[in-house]
């Protein structure tokens, strides 16, 4: 018998809110959190796309200034969202070696790589930064946090883009189940409102160019979706094994019961319009989590608001979850908080585990005329979950026909 | 041209800037490794710093001889020299 995973801490700096309480807060409410952009680099560029989803606290105003300087903002994001986990999940003493980091991000540290080549190009090679190099590379967050806490039993970075941080997650169960670590730090960080990537996700028209309404710009399954808005922060889930958490007499917030990451093997960027590789994550995950399709009450959803990514997830949920998929209550809360790339999978878990928790689905907002192709029963305001026992289900997926999805039960 | 002691308050300034240390514990007879714990990454961020502030160039091969503040106080006066 596999070693029970269970979730003691939760962490999250978002759009939405610069810590968990604040965030759950607001997403049982329904807000959004983009906004026009204030930055010059904005028409100095002229980008096609003039809005975001900021997160609400500035990491460098949080840590001091010494950390903040030798830190990409991606792995600030990182320390402040793992601090607050770590400080949540109550742990005081713990064996070191037993402990790990498996926190994830999408693309690194951009805005270091991208300002060392201006940097360069503007003053010469020997005004290049000598910390430039940890701080753009991927590992950069998982690494910061391993020096933070302490954590010596390995400091692991999945990189597949959108769906990095659940499969961070991922990751720390497979770890702690397999004996090689007690706890693990999970997550994910992404800081990328940067002109470039913008003007990239730009290009292949995958963002929303409704520059004069951010508000209503990220609305998953509405038909008048047009891309997805782009987000920062992290997410950060404490992983423990029960014994351990039991042991400590923790708080449990849920069980981390399974796993599923396949790859669609399609297309580089386009998703399986069968959805065949998200439908065997799904069952993948639910076979791993001992979960029957019956069991299942509440999905919180990939869903980016992109004309092509929103239904395939649909016809995968349909094919894994057969006719429950009618009585799933579906949250897409990239509506509030934007696309945080390789940190959404960690927020929406960190959401995900709440709603197990607390019985309670967060909002999507901006639905006004559901995609007729999607008929899920979406969750428009807070929607309280059954009693007993429940399993939910949060679906992460990526350019390059990355799937990961992670399963959670009640304790 | 700047004097010593110049040369010492604007050292002070750029070593706050990098560690957080406060600039009147960055003193003549400091050494930049045993008593500041500066490690090799910031010292270098700390040289380059200083040959703009100073407008004078400390050669790589010549860091590893700065090895109290007073070293480098006496080399940045005499390269401006």
């Amino acid at each position: 018998m596999a070693r029970k995973v269970v979730i003691t801490g939760l962490g999250a700096t978002t759009p939405i809110g610069g810590d968990v309480p604040t965030m759950w807060k607001n997403a049982l409410k329904g807000v959004s959190g983009a906004r026009t952009l204030e930055d010059d680099w904005v028409a100095r560029y002229e980008l096609p796309v003039t809005f975001a989803c900021r997160a609400s606290n500035k990491p460098d105003e949080v840590l001091t200034r010494v950390e903040a300087k030798r830190m990409d903002p991606s792995t600030q994001f990182a320390v402040v969202a793992s601090r607050e986990a770590w400080k949540d999940s109550g742990i005081e003493e713990i064996d070191h070696d037993r402990l790990a980091v498996a926190f994830a991000t999408g693309i690194g540290g951009v805005w270091t790589l991208l300002d060392a080549w201006d940097t360069l190009r503007d003053k010469g090679p020997r005004r290049v930064l000598p910390m430039t190099v940890p701080m753009l590379m991927p590992n950069g967050p998982s690494a910061a946090v391993s020096m933070d806490l302490g954590a010596r039993a390995g400091a692991h970075t999945p990189v597949s883009a959108c769906a990095s941080g659940t499969e961070a997650i991922a990751l720390g169960v497979d770890l702690i189940r397999a004996g090689k670590a007690d706890v693990v730090m999970t997550g994910g960080a992404e800081a990328a409102i940067h002109p470039m990537p913008i003007a990239a996700f730009s290009a292949m028209q995958a963002l929303s160019k409704r520059n004069d309404d951010p508000e209503h710009a990220s609305r998953p399954y509405d038909l008048d979706r047009d891309g997805f808005v782009m987000g920062e922060g992290a997410g950060a889930l404490v992983l423990e094994a029960e014994e351990h958490a039991l042991a400590r007499g923790a708080r449990i917030y849920a069980e981390l019961a399974g796993s599923g990451v396949t790859a669609d093997a399609y297309h580089i960027t386009a998703p399986d319009p069968e959805g065949l590789g998200a439908t065997r994550a799904l069952k993948a995950a639910m076979f791993d989590a001992r979960a029957q399709a019956v069991d299942v009450v509440h999905v919180n959803a990939h869903a980016t608001s992109t004309p092509v990514g929103d239904k395939p997830e649909y016809t995968a949920l349909k094919a894994a979850l057969g006719n429950q998929v009618d009585n799933v209550s579906v949250s897409a809360t990239k509506s509030q908080t934007g696309h945080l790339l390789g940190a959404s999978g960690a927020v929406e878990s960190v959401m995900t585990a709440l709603a197990v928790y607390e019985r309670k689905a967060p909002v999507t907002i901006n639905l006004d005329n559901q995609d007729p192709e999607i008929p899920l029963d979406v969750v428009t305001s807070a929607r309280d979950l059954p009693s007993g026992d429940i399993v939910a289900l949060n679906n992460s997926f990526g350019f390059g026909g990355h799937n990961a999805v992670v399963v959670f039960r009640n304790a | 041209m700047a004097s010593n002691e110049e040369i010492l308050a604007g050292l002070a300034e750029i070593v706050n800037e990098e560690t957080g240390l406060a600039p009147e514990a960055v003193e003549l007879d400091k050494s930049f490794t045993d008593d500041l714990d500066i490690d090799s990454i910031s010292m270098m961020t700390i040289v380059v710093n200083a040959e703009e502030k100073f407008g004078v160039r400390i050669p790589d091969e010549e860091v590893k001889n700065l090895k109290t503040v007073g070293d480098a106080v006496d080399f940045i006066a005499s390269a401006q020299a």
